[in-house]
């Protein structure tokens, strides 16, 4: 802040602290007795008098220690304007502390993993208790604490992946992250809606689900033209762009007409957040294995 | 001692007003707030519509009881205390009538707009600009008619219960246009004028101060004139007065950055706040040291007076709850205490027991004099109504305290290899046994307010139970 600010900041701040102290002690010197009294000030409001008695003295001290520890913290902790205390402490310094202090003591226990493949982690059984405990802390917000996952969170369980259950893939996603990007209506803009019936119909048709043949049979040319440079013109998918397979019974956002009506028409985005700055290479290495645990 | 005007009478009528509705949002507010705690322990009770829903009916509970009920004490009192102890009668019947109906509308726009989720999202500023305008118009005229009334006494000296409820006016008017400074977007959607940190700063040094000059500022004006009259003993001590008043006033408004400890506050921000919350310590206990020395000489009233006891028993409550306050302003214990429960037990230990404590004894004390009647319908009742209170207040903060540092605890604790112990459902989890002793506190202290809606209902419908509209000052 600038000079003009640090001054007023400081000024106030010790301004009403000493005001403070002023008037207690004004007042206690005004007093005429040390000692409780039956005098009143003379006054009386609606019948309620005023007795003139002292400022009860535990009470008097027990404000001035308040100032006084008060101006002791403000010399020693940031507080007035810029100036930064005799301590130099800072929230940001404390909490770069505390990180370098767990990392001491805890980054050992996750370094001696750190090297062994994912594969092989995934058969050990102290490192896995690590990971699960990771996965909790972690993913279990939007996974599930079994990793189930829910509408919307990939089920990490099954055999079924939108990147690529290999441990590389699995490392990739949990450095850097996904973002998932279907638009509404794929690459056809205009679709009518006869034809969002349609391609849905045909959709609905790759897993055998109930159908309309004749919309599904329109929906073909509508999925070719809307769809297929995605979900490939079998529907299989792709790993590459996290493109699912619709052919398979495993469901993002719900299997039914509704759902997948819906899904097509105001298209979906999904995120799964980058590990890579919140948790360490190590702790990411023990976390894929975990991941790759529980489906193999 | 001055000469009271022979002709001079007092508006008794908006008092008497103002006095019901403390009642009537009193049981209206705390039926919500039982509400909302039952949801916490059955899910269920959120009955599967969004206008009944736990976040949308949780800002409706504070609305009514901060502002219903808390506001209604405030008005009534302050217009019956400024009257008595001035000497005057308030300078306009029709302005003060139109603060009654005003507030009363407000109350109702809270009602219908809170439950539809029209919200600015501003904790105990939620209400939308339109209903805010109108709260800035209903609240100047409140201080025209109370400083106005003040100006035309014909005692010498200004009482202390009038600096403070004067402090209240004057502070609420700043803090309310302050915070709710807003760009319209349409009837019932605006965006706050200010951005990021700086809106979190203006939203609690306007939230602290709802609690310091709403919460209690205000009600040490009530317990000014309440305390030493229901008590028949002078106030303990003047200097005190002064030098409590002064400073309390002086600090409070710094304490806000309390609310934003290891944010993006800047750390002087934060400093400031904590060190002044701190030093508010001493201001605050002068208060009630103020109130209890008051009883010095009168103890013995407490055994027959339940009345009394109220209002003594909320001195005990304030007197807690604001030692309490400065201790979580300390950084290392908020690093403990923020987002648990613990706040909101510190919370209803103000709310319950002494905001609503120090309001049900003024109420009870006023309701007699309001319909011209020597005493309420039932002291017994009032007894009964005073251990409902009591009970259900210690149930509530105890509950709170249990599961907020639990809570804080478990949110904390870390395995051997720096992972978290407990997921945030598992401190849930815990938690419920805390939420149903809550809910049950909560159900007690709302009978009692049912107790004592029945006991009014039975004092004013005595037959020589006459609603005095202008009561004469000179007793004839």
């Amino acid at each position: 802040m600038s000079t003009f600010w640090s001054i007023w900041v400081s000024v106030i701040v010790l301004g009403t602290i000493f005001g403070c102290w002023w008037l207690l002690l004004a007042t206690r010197k005004s007093q005429t007795t040390d000692t409780e009294t039956d005098r009143t000030t003379g006054h009386s409001f609606d019948g309620i008098e005023e007795l003139d008695n002292p400022l009860p003295k535990w009470w008097f001290y027990l404000f001035i220690a308040t100032c006084v520890f008060s101006l002791g913290y403000l010399a020693l902790y940031p507080g007035l304007g810029n100036f930064k205390g005799l301590l130099g402490w800072t929230s940001y310094n404390q909490w770069e502390a505390e990180v370098q202090q767990a990392e001491a003591r805890y980054g050992e226990l996750y370094a001696k993993f750190g090297d062994t493949p994912v594969v092989e982690l995934a058969e050990n059984e102290d490192a896995m208790k690590m990971g699960q405990r990771l996965f909790a802390n972690n993913c279990a917000v939007c996974h599930g604490s079994a990793g189930r996952g829910s509408l919307g969170f990939p089920n990490l369980t099954d055999d079924d992946w939108l990147y690529g259950g290999d441990p590389d893939t699995i490392l990739t996603t949990l450095h850097q992250g996904r973002n998932g990007n279907m638009p509404a209506k794929g690459m056809m803009p205009n679709m009518t809606s006869d034809q969002v019936d349609q391609v849905v119909n045909y959709v609905l048709s790759f897993s055998d689900r109930a159908n309309d043949p004749e919309a599904a049979e329109a929906g073909k040319e509508v999925f070719a033209q809307a769809c297929s440079a995605c979900h490939g013109s079998d529907g299989k998918g792709n790993q590459a762009m996290g493109a699912p397979n619709l052919t398979d019974d495993t469901w993002l956002y719900g299997s039914t007409y509704g759902w997948i009506k819906e899904t097509v028409m105001n298209g979906r985005q999904n995120q799964m957040p980058a590990q890579g700055e919140r948790l360490s290479d190590d702790q990411i290495q023990i976390l894929a294995a975990y991941v790759y645990s529980l489906s193999n | 001692m001055s000469t009271v005007n022979a002709n001079l009478t007092y508006n008794y009528k908006v008092v008497r007003q103002f006095a019901i509705m403390t009642l009537v949002w009193g049981i209206v507010g705390m039926g919500m707030g039982v509400l909302i705690a039952s949801q916490l322990v059955w899910p269920s009770m959120n009955l599967d519509f969004s206008w009944t829903h736990f976040g949308r009916l949780r800002p409706l509970h504070t609305n009514l009881v901060i502002f219903g009920f808390g506001g209604s004490a405030l008005f009534a009192t302050s217009y019956y205390v400024v009257q008595r102890t001035c000497q005057a009668r308030l300078i306009s019947d029709s302005l003060a009538a139109f603060t009654f109906w005003g507030w009363q509308a407000i109350m109702v726009a809270a009602i219908i707009t809170l439950p539809m989720g029209l919200t600015s999202t501003k904790e105990y500023a939620e209400l939308e600009w339109p209903i805010d305008i109108a709260i800035a118009l209903v609240w100047v005229t409140y201080a025209l008619v109370f400083f106005g009334t003040v100006t035309k006494r014909s005692t010498p000296h200004i009482y202390v219960a009038n600096w403070f409820y004067g402090g209240f006016i004057l502070t609420v008017a700043v803090l309310h246009i302050g915070n709710n400074l807003a760009l319209p977007a349409t009837a019932f959607k605006s965006y706050s004028a200010y951005a990021g940190v700086t809106d979190a700063m203006m939203q609690w040094w306007y939230g602290h101060n709802a609690v310091g000059f709403f919460l209690t500022a205000g009600f040490l004006g009530m317990m000014y004139y309440f305390v030493p009259k229901q008590a028949n003993r002078p106030v303990y001590s003047y200097r005190l007065s002064i030098v409590h008043f002064w400073a309390l006033i002086a600090t409070y408004v710094w304490a806000g950055g309390h609310h934003l400890h290891y944010s993006a506050l800047p750390d002087w921000a934060q400093t400031a706040g904590m060190v002044m919350s701190l030093i508010l310590l001493a201001p605050s206990w002068g208060g009630m040291i103020n109130g209890m020395m008051t009883l010095s000489g009168a103890w013995h009233k407490l055994r027959t007076d339940p009345i009394l006891r109220f209002l003594v028993v909320s001195l005990s409550f304030y007197g807690m709850s604001t030692f309490e306050g400065p201790m979580m302003a300390i950084k290392t214990v908020n690093a403990l205490s923020h987002n648990t429960d613990w706040t909101i037990g510190h919370v209803h230990s103000g709310a319950l027991g002494w905001v609503a404590m120090i309001s049900i004894g003024a109420i009870y004390h006023l309701i007699p004099k309001l319909w011209g009647l020597p005493a309420m319908y039932s002291t017994s009742l009032i007894n009964v109504h005073f251990w409902l209170a009591t009970v259900g207040t210690v149930l509530y903060i105890v509950a709170m305290w249990v599961n907020g540092i639990m809570q804080g605890l478990m949110w904390r604790a870390v395995n051997q290899d720096g992972t978290l112990t407990y997921s945030f459902v598992e401190a849930l989890e815990a938690s419920y046994p805390g939420y149903f002793v809550r809910f049950i506190g909560g159900a007690i202290f709302l009978s009692g307010m049912l107790v004592m809606a029945y006991n009014t209902y039975m004092t004013v419908r005595q037959k020589d139970a006459v609603a005095q509209d202008n009561a004469a000052a000179q007793p004839a």
